[in-house]
């Protein structure tokens, strides 16, 4: 547990058919954002990242201040040092792979992005499709990429997006464990127990656009997993990552 | 064979051409973006301005234009105060015209290429710190490869085959302003029908090879989905 919040959020977002007020910190290296479908979650996410400004209130990250309304402080999403990875890749399709993690590097000298991007390839395991453009790349390989490109600006956070969502149980294994080896924090959303749950992790549950609790994965989502495994049958789980 | 009076007039037309298409693009690929992307009010208004030119007859675009480039008007004086002639009946009028009337062919397919980009490419630009510039360089226009050929195309093609605005702006003056289509008016005018048969079958062919040039660049969907 870190003493100084990684981020600090307390935002305000009204549309016709959501009213987000959502305030909590981030002092995890893997924070799990739960919620229904609908509950705001990826609103929550595209304001953090600086896509959408909120209606009113305030996001530090690190301590430093990326939103203020009170202060008209909004830093541009590319300044913020945010990494935002979706269900779709989003992969630039007229680009290699390589070109694609080296978009974000204008900033680096060329030694410099060249020595990240390769970093970034074998910490995916994508050097042997590097050279490929996203149609020739399964969608395993792809979210690769986009995870690879989404980090090789050394950001501070990374929001993932159920970003798994369409990939089979053992790839996403295998990219989370490449995740966590990265360093960078996560706050990882999904509307699904059974990808949500890690068991060393803090949780956010959002329902409705509030904030319904926060704290350790395993106590804040316990009530959710007991009634899914009610729901399927007494404790007779088909996954076995809900019973660890 | 191609008389003097035509191969006068196919440079001059071309020559129109290029440089109308090349200033349409200065100037479309930002007004499209803006048109695309932006949240402003005056949007609709721009967007309307923008297209007005392709339902407007040319002798009213032509008439308007005639009146701005003459001397009776603060722009056609500021002209000839700088450059000694009027804009009106000399290239650099034709242009300006030229410019206008064909803007929409220029606007309309980039304004369909940019809004039909994934905004989540866009949002993935923005969070990888792209500037404008980076942006429409290496995203926009790459991805709109096929709408920037179409509005080259379309606005050179237009631009070959223009009348009412350069006869209205432009005169009938050789090796001046008079492009092909007024050579055809002209010879038509004189009973010269073998000459001007000549002349229309050189626009054409030139016509028709530029779109077979456009088409060739459009896969059809069962080459697509034999690739596929």
């Amino acid at each position: 547990m870190l003493e100084v919040p990684i981020l600090e959020v307390e935002v305000q977002f009204v549309r016709a058919e959501l009213r987000l007020e959502a305030q909590f910190e981030l002092r995890s290296d893997w924070t799990v954002l739960f919620g229904p479908s609908g509950a705001g979650k990826t609103t929550l996410l595209r304001i953090l990242s600086g896509l959408l400004p909120p209606d009113r209130g305030r996001i530090s990250l690190g301590g430093r201040v990326l939103t203020d309304t009170a202060t008209h402080v909004n830093v541009p999403p590319g300044q913020r040092r945010i990494g935002f990875v979706t269900q779709q890749p989003a992969l630039f399709p007229h680009l290699t792979g390589r070109a694609n993690i080296s978009f974000g590097l204008g900033t680096f000298g060329r030694a410099e992005s060249e020595q990240r991007i390769d970093e970034m390839l074998e910490l995916f395991d994508a050097t042997s499709f590097a050279n490929r453009r996203p149609a020739a790349l399964s969608g395993g390989e792809q979210q690769r990429i986009a995870l690879a490109r989404a980090l090789a600006p050394q950001p501070e956070l990374l929001l993932l997006d159920e970003p798994f969502a369409a990939l089979d149980i053992a790839t996403k294994s295998a990219i989370v464990e490449k995740l966590h080896a990265s360093g960078v924090p996560v706050l990882y959303v999904s509307h699904a127990l059974a990808d949500a749950w890690e068991i060393n992790a803090d949780a956010v549950v959002l329902e409705a656009g509030r904030i319904a609790s926060t704290g350790a994965a395993r106590d804040v989502l316990a009530p959710y997993r007991d009634r899914l495994l009610e729901q399927l049958g007494g404790g007779v789980a088909s996954d076995a990552r809900l019973r660890a | 064979m191609m008389g003097h009076m035509d191969l006068e007039a196919l440079a001059l037309t071309l020559r129109l051409a290029l440089v109308t298409t090349a200033l349409l693009l200065f100037l479309a690929v930002p007004l499209a973006a803006w048109i695309v992307f932006t949240r402003s009010r005056l949007r609709p208004l721009i967007e309307a301005l923008t297209t007005l030119p392709l339902l407007l007859p040319p002798t009213v675009l032509g008439f308007y234009l005639l009146v701005l480039l003459g001397p009776r008007m603060a722009f056609g004086r500021a002209w000839i105060a700088l450059t000694g002639h009027p804009l009106a009946f000399s290239f650099a009028g034709l242009v300006v015209g030229s410019v206008i009337y064909s803007l929409p062919f220029a606007v309309q397919p980039l304004v369909a290429g940019f809004a039909g980009i994934d905004t989540a490419l866009l949002d993935q630009a923005r969070l990888l710190g792209a500037s404008r510039l980076r942006l429409l360089g290496r995203v926009l226009l790459p991805l709109s490869a096929r709408s920037v050929l179409t509005a080259v195309v379309l606005c050179f093609m237009h631009t070959v085959g223009e009348f009412g605005v350069v006869l209205m702006i432009g005169g009938n003056i050789p090796g001046a302003t008079r492009t092909l289509s007024i050579l055809i008016y002209d010879q038509v005018q004189d009973f010269a029908y073998g000459q001007a048969n000549r002349t229309a079958l050189l626009l054409v062919v030139i016509s028709l090879a530029a779109l077979v040039l456009l088409y060739s660049q459009r896969r059809s969907k069962l080459g697509e989905a034999r690739r596929a």
